[in-house]
């Protein structure tokens, strides 16, 4: 059924009692053309674009959970194409173009909101830093503005502009970033790909890999042996798990991060903005509820619950950055499992095991990546060669000294 | 994620004092190993759900390097011991 002003008046007439299920429940069949793991963002993202964009509709997405468990359900839902380096810049570029057109695609409304995203700078150096990103973005077709002192603070004039150690010397906008539904996302995906043939398979966990003369053929789940000519891999912070089934062993560290909402405040932020002097970002949601988040807690956890000492932490980087928000009370904090990669980029990418592709290492950025994502994937695994703006993002890359180091930190997953 | 860290030299200690500095369970190569084994040691992590070894630095403290064992589905720490000590006795055994 196609969703319009039209169908919601007349189901509205009619008590809403004739609505259908957005996707089906199917049993799984005993063998699909292309398997993916992982019901989350990017795995019903590869499935939608697969069966609508690349004419592969014999998929199956198994989610060991219910949709949007996840992940996908667990970010702080901002979007942005704000990044410095060519191998990172034009992917996420493709996933705010996407990202622009996706409700009318898809046919669902995701709250798809171009509010705008100001990062913060307080020092000479940190200016430097944002106008050479902003010089990349202009360069690459995204668009950046250098806001001075003044014209942030006729944007957020409740910001703490003058704290001693860390003055507000301006800001980076970026016009085009901002906010969407996030489960609205998932659903969408869910029900576009469903409607184009796919079957969505949930509380179905994968728990073994089936290889016949090294290629693989299939999966152990929890509903049997389902067969495959491909699988593809997106199980996010499972990742090592689910590629341990098949003998990969992966450049990734599962860390968990934080999100946080408050009680409802009346209309006060109307941008994403973020602190430069500690890790903090915060939008408003539509419901008024702050939404915010900082830095993962920093060791190894496929817990998704965090610590209260980075719960002190974020609240503090809030305060020092809106002191107004000492008062606000938090309604709600959670955690996900990010897949922490060794150089803060993604992976999607063929493996050495033949039928095997990988999607993953999208340390705490992979929900404005999702769109992009499922299309480059899906791109991969049906024409077995990756997308144009994907190449960088090869997993032997490690081997060859090809990083894409976005922070320059080096190996350390806790750090990027 | 337990909130105290009980330090083998300074004893209970809040988790903000220490840093946190990755895998303990990885050897480091010889500097004339090749390639391959460097590669697997810097990148390559088993990322281990369950029980799992790390380096802590207790920065604000004693200031040594700490291994924690610990679960990462539960956060239970197993055991906390100085990484002097357990070099020693990885060494033996």
């Amino acid at each position: 059924m196609r969703y319009s002003a039209l169908s919601l008046l007349t189901k509205a007439l009619g008590g809403n009692k004739g609505w259908s299920p957005a996707f089906r429940s199917p049993t799984p069949k005993p063998h699909y053309d292309v398997i993916i793991v992982g019901g989350g963002g990017h795995g019903l993202a590869t499935a939608y674009y697969l069966s609508k964009v690349f004419g592969i509709t014999n998929v199956a997405v198994l989610e060991k959970g219910y949709l949007g468990s996840g992940n996908i359900g667990r970010n702080t839902t901002i979007i942005r194409s704000n990044y410095l380096l060519p191998g990172n810049n034009p992917f996420y570029e493709l996933s705010m173009k996407l990202w622009e057109g996706l409700e009318q695609d898809f046919n669902f409304n995701a709250m798809v909101s171009q509010r705008g995203i100001v990062n913060l700078f307080h020092s000479d150096g940190q200016r430097d830093a944002y106008t050479r990103r902003g010089n990349a973005m202009q360069l690459l077709g995204v668009g950046a503005e250098l806001l001075d002192r003044d014209a942030v603070k006729t944007m957020l004039p409740f910001m703490d502009f003058d704290n001693a150690r860390f003055p507000i010397l301006g800001g980076l906008l970026h016009r085009r970033g901002g906010t969407v539904r996030h489960d609205a996302v998932a659903w969408g995906y869910a029900r576009g790909a469903d409607s184009h043939g796919v079957d969505i398979i949930q509380h179905c966990e994968v728990t073994g890999i089936r290889r016949e003369n090294g290629k693989v053929t299939g999966v152990e789940t929890s509903k049997g042996f389902i067969g495959c000519n491909r699988l593809a891999l997106a199980a996010a912070g499972n990742s090592t798990v689910v590629a341990d089934m098949a003998g990969l062993r992966l450049p990734i560290e599962s860390h968990v991060l934080q999100a946080f909402v408050s009680e409802g405040l009346k209309p006060f932020i109307d941008c994403v903005v973020t602190f430069g002097a500690g890790h903090f970002y915060v939008s408003q949601s539509d419901k008024g509820g702050l939404v915010f988040g900082g830095d993962i807690d920093g060791y190894n956890s496929y817990a998704q619950r965090g610590n209260l000492a980075t719960v002190e932490h974020v609240a503090e980087a809030g305060v020092a950055m809106i002191p107004s928000l000492s008062r606000v009370r938090v309604l709600r904090s959670w955690g996900g499992i990010m897949d922490m990669s060794m150089d803060g980029s993604p992976i999607i990418d063929r493996t050495h095991i033949d039928n095997l592709y990988l999607n993953a290492g999208w340390c705490y950025g992979g929900f404005k990546a999702t769109p992009a994502s499922g299309y480059c994937f899906a791109h991969l695994i049906a024409r077995n060669a990756p997308h144009e703006t994907a190449r960088a993002f090869r997993l032997d890359r490690f081997e060859t000294g090809r990083l894409i180091d976005e922070k320059g930190v080096g190996a350390q997953p806790n750090l990027h | 994620m337990a909130s105290l860290i009980t330090c083998p030299h300074c004893g209970p200690r809040p988790k903000e004092e220490f840093s946190i500095r990755s895998d303990a369970s990885l050897t480091r190569p010889a500097p004339d190993a090749d390639a391959e084994t460097w590669h697997a040691y810097v990148y390559l992590r088993d990322n281990s759900r369950g029980r799992h070894r790390e380096y802590w630095h207790h920065a604000a403290g004693c200031r040594r390097w700490l291994v924690v064992e610990r679960d990462t589905q539960t956060h239970v720490v197993h055991s906390v011991t100085d990484a002097a000590d357990a070099t020693r006795t990885r060494g033996a055994a």
